[in-house]
């Protein structure tokens, strides 16, 4: 009964926010959108057509065409399964590096902290995303690549929020309770201290997942990210600044396309915040 | 303090060794050697030239002897020779000390986020603070909404709006470059104010998202002081509300702001690679764009290294302004 409550609160509180409602309908609507792209997309997003090259919106083509004569709107629905998909993996890596390398440093403390805190300390003084732009342009673009980087680039604010977490739960008597009853350090880790920290882990990963799709649209902005012919926001983009002077609709909805999705999960993961702890978006961002 | 300060220094070392492993890394990551792009490019190579081109860079060797031999020249400086057709030393690349300051490509990317920066100190401070004094205001709620869409802004969708708008539409800025045609035969004013106008379009952009995040953290770090005691006592005993605010609670909400701007500098240095690329800016930003995509080992590990390097001095210029702010932890 219990849990059943504290969900129920947790639903109440979140639907009275008017912005986390309006973030989660926005993310709601870009799943939708991906899932349904093949239905929704008015062309095929690959189709060239010589004959309409770099068209303006238009009732035909409401959002205009590319230098090929290939239609904006199917090729930025299609771009909403690129933007999500890099956006979830990227961010399901970097949380769960974060929260075992969190957990491992809060947990057992001293040298095993020290170490994890200096690897933290490193990976933050690089400028991401040189690193980030180096790999990839050395590895190879594929999406994949592109996912696991950007992943491996981005867990240090998350096992930061966790080995925080740990550090103040540790010592509690539910842990003192398990450690009692023969509990091991994997089973207290995993079972007892890790679901108790779940709550800011969520809210940094689903405001993470919004870091990933900017750092994706940057990259594919810049030639290094996902490559033509498959459609991107931010490939998109990239041609809107090639053809700055004829086209301005290559550059002006992708990027509408990118803000509002960044928006919608930020609104929703401070939305999810202010639902579990009302105090935790004031304090618990840096 | 200066115990502090020099424990400090001395974490910096390992830290130090740690992006120098990572860096050197990174470029074992490619696929068969560094030098291949010279064979690749010229068919014809010879073996006897290749063999010569890799004793050249010691990649005979294995890579742990390898990593030495780059640590003992990096701590002199010096990165090597670059891969690209001019082979040039690195070092000369970034800083050349015979051009005039404008045209040193770390002075550029240096100057622009530096000025960005304050910038961002000169817009995010009045407004979190008035957001903070002004809470749940008309203008506060302005500010929140303008703060929120500013954090989700791609900086390089903004710096198309804006050459559109400015540079193709209005055709009042220049949208490319750092300086017009016959930039070295105008008089002195002229050229600052040409400079200016190249500038203004380029730090907007890198101060946006910034200028977001800074003046949100100013806003709740003013919203935590002003409820304390020590500003009760302030008012109670008479100060006017503008000292209370201005001497009292702001210095103590500057201290995460000090923080934080040592914290970005990171992202600020590796944003310069899109706002360089995007307005044709010849910094250490685009320097690193075509060495990526020329695979110019060389340059990307110093580039790398040096972006590492200003970020740790931002880091430890935070900590000592920190340690000058906060009189609880200078007299430690």
């Amino acid at each position: 009964m219990e849990r059943q409550t504290l969900r129920n609160l947790f639903w109440k509180r979140f639907r009275q926010n008017r912005l986390a409602v309006s973030g989660g309908i926005i993310v709601l609507v870009l799943f939708l959108t991906a899932a349904a792209a093949p239905l929704l997309s008015p062309f095929d997003p690959d189709a060239i057509d010589r004959h309409h090259v770099l068209m303006p919106p238009s009732l035909h083509h409401p959002l205009g065409t590319d230098d090929l004569g290939r239609d904006v709107l199917s090729r930025m629905i299609w771009g909403a399964r690129i933007s999500l998909a890099v956006g979830f993996v990227a961010v399901g890596i970097a949380t769960a590096i974060g929260m075992l390398l969190g957990a491992l440093a809060g947990y057992y403390g001293g040298w095993t902290d020290r170490m994890v805190m200096r690897f933290i300390d490193i990976m933050l003084s690089i400028p991401t995303f040189f690193l980030i732009l180096a790999v990839i342009a050395f590895i190879g673009t594929s999406v994949w690549n592109i996912m696991i980087v950007i992943g491996l680039t981005s867990w240090m604010g998350v096992a930061r929020l966790v080995r925080a977490e740990f550090l103040s739960l540790k010592e509690r008597e539910f842990v003192l309770a398990a450690r009692a009853i023969g509990a091991g350090d994997a089973r207290i880790i995993f079972r007892h201290v890790m679901i108790n920290s779940m709550a800011p882990v969520i809210v940094s990963a689903v405001i993470g997942v919004a870091g990933a799709v900017l750092i994706e649209s940057a990259l594919s902005f810049l030639g290094i990210g996902i490559q033509p012919p498959t459609p991107s926001w931010g490939n998109i983009l990239s041609l809107g600044k090639d053809y700055i002077e004829l086209a301005w609709w290559l550059s002006v909805f992708p990027g509408l396309a990118i803000l509002i999705t960044v928006l919608g999960y930020n609104l929703l993961g401070e939305g999810i915040g202010d639902a579990i702890d009302p105090r935790l978006w004031e304090t618990e961002r840096k | 303090m200066l115990t502090y300060l020099f424990k400090r220094l001395l974490e910096i070392v390992p830290t130090l060794l740690g992006i120098t492993l990572i860096s050197f890394f990174i470029i074992h990551l490619a696929p068969g050697k560094p030098t291949d792009i010279f064979t690749e490019l010229n068919p014809r190579i010879t073996p006897e030239a290749r063999e010569r081109l890799e004793k050249l860079y010691h990649l005979d060797k294995p890579v742990i002897v390898q990593y030495g031999l780059w640590i003992k020249k990096l701590a002199r400086f010096d990165f090597g020779e670059s891969f690209s057709s001019d082979h040039r030393p690195v070092i000369e690349k970034i800083w050349n000390s015979k051009k005039p300051l404008i045209e040193r490509r770390l002075f550029v990317t240096f100057m622009i986020n530096f000025l960005s920066m304050i910038v961002i100190l000169l817009v995010a401070l009045p407004l979190g603070i008035f957001s903070a004094t002004h809470q749940n205001s008309l203008w506060d709620k302005v500010a929140t909404t303008t703060v929120f869409i500013g954090f989700a802004v791609p900086s390089f969708w903004l710096a198309l709006l804006l050459m559109i708008l400015f540079g193709v539409e209005l055709n009042w800025l220049p949208i490319s470059q750092l300086k017009s045609m016959g930039y070295a035969s105008l008089p002195f004013w002229s050229k600052v104010w040409d400079l200016t106008k190249h500038l203004m379009l380029p730090i907007f952009v890198s101060a946006f998202t910034g200028l977001a995040f800074d003046s949100r953290i100013m806003r709740s770090s003013m919203l935590e002081v002003i409820r304390q005691d020590f500003v009760t006592v302030a008012r109670a005993k008479g100060l006017p509300e503008r000292l209370v605010i201005y001497r009292h609670a702001f210095r103590n909400a500057l201290l995460p702001i000090i923080t934080l701007m040592g914290l970005s500098v990171g992202g600020l240095i590796g944003g310069s690679v899109i706002f360089e690329n995007i307005f044709g800016i010849p910094g250490m930003g685009q320097l690193f764009y075509w060495s990526v995509m020329t695979r110019d080992y060389p340059t990307v590990m110093g580039i790398l290294t040096i972006g590492a390097f200003l970020t740790l001095f931002g880091n430890l210029m935070a900590d000592i302004g920190y340690m000058l702010a906060d009189p609880r932890i200078r007299a430690k």
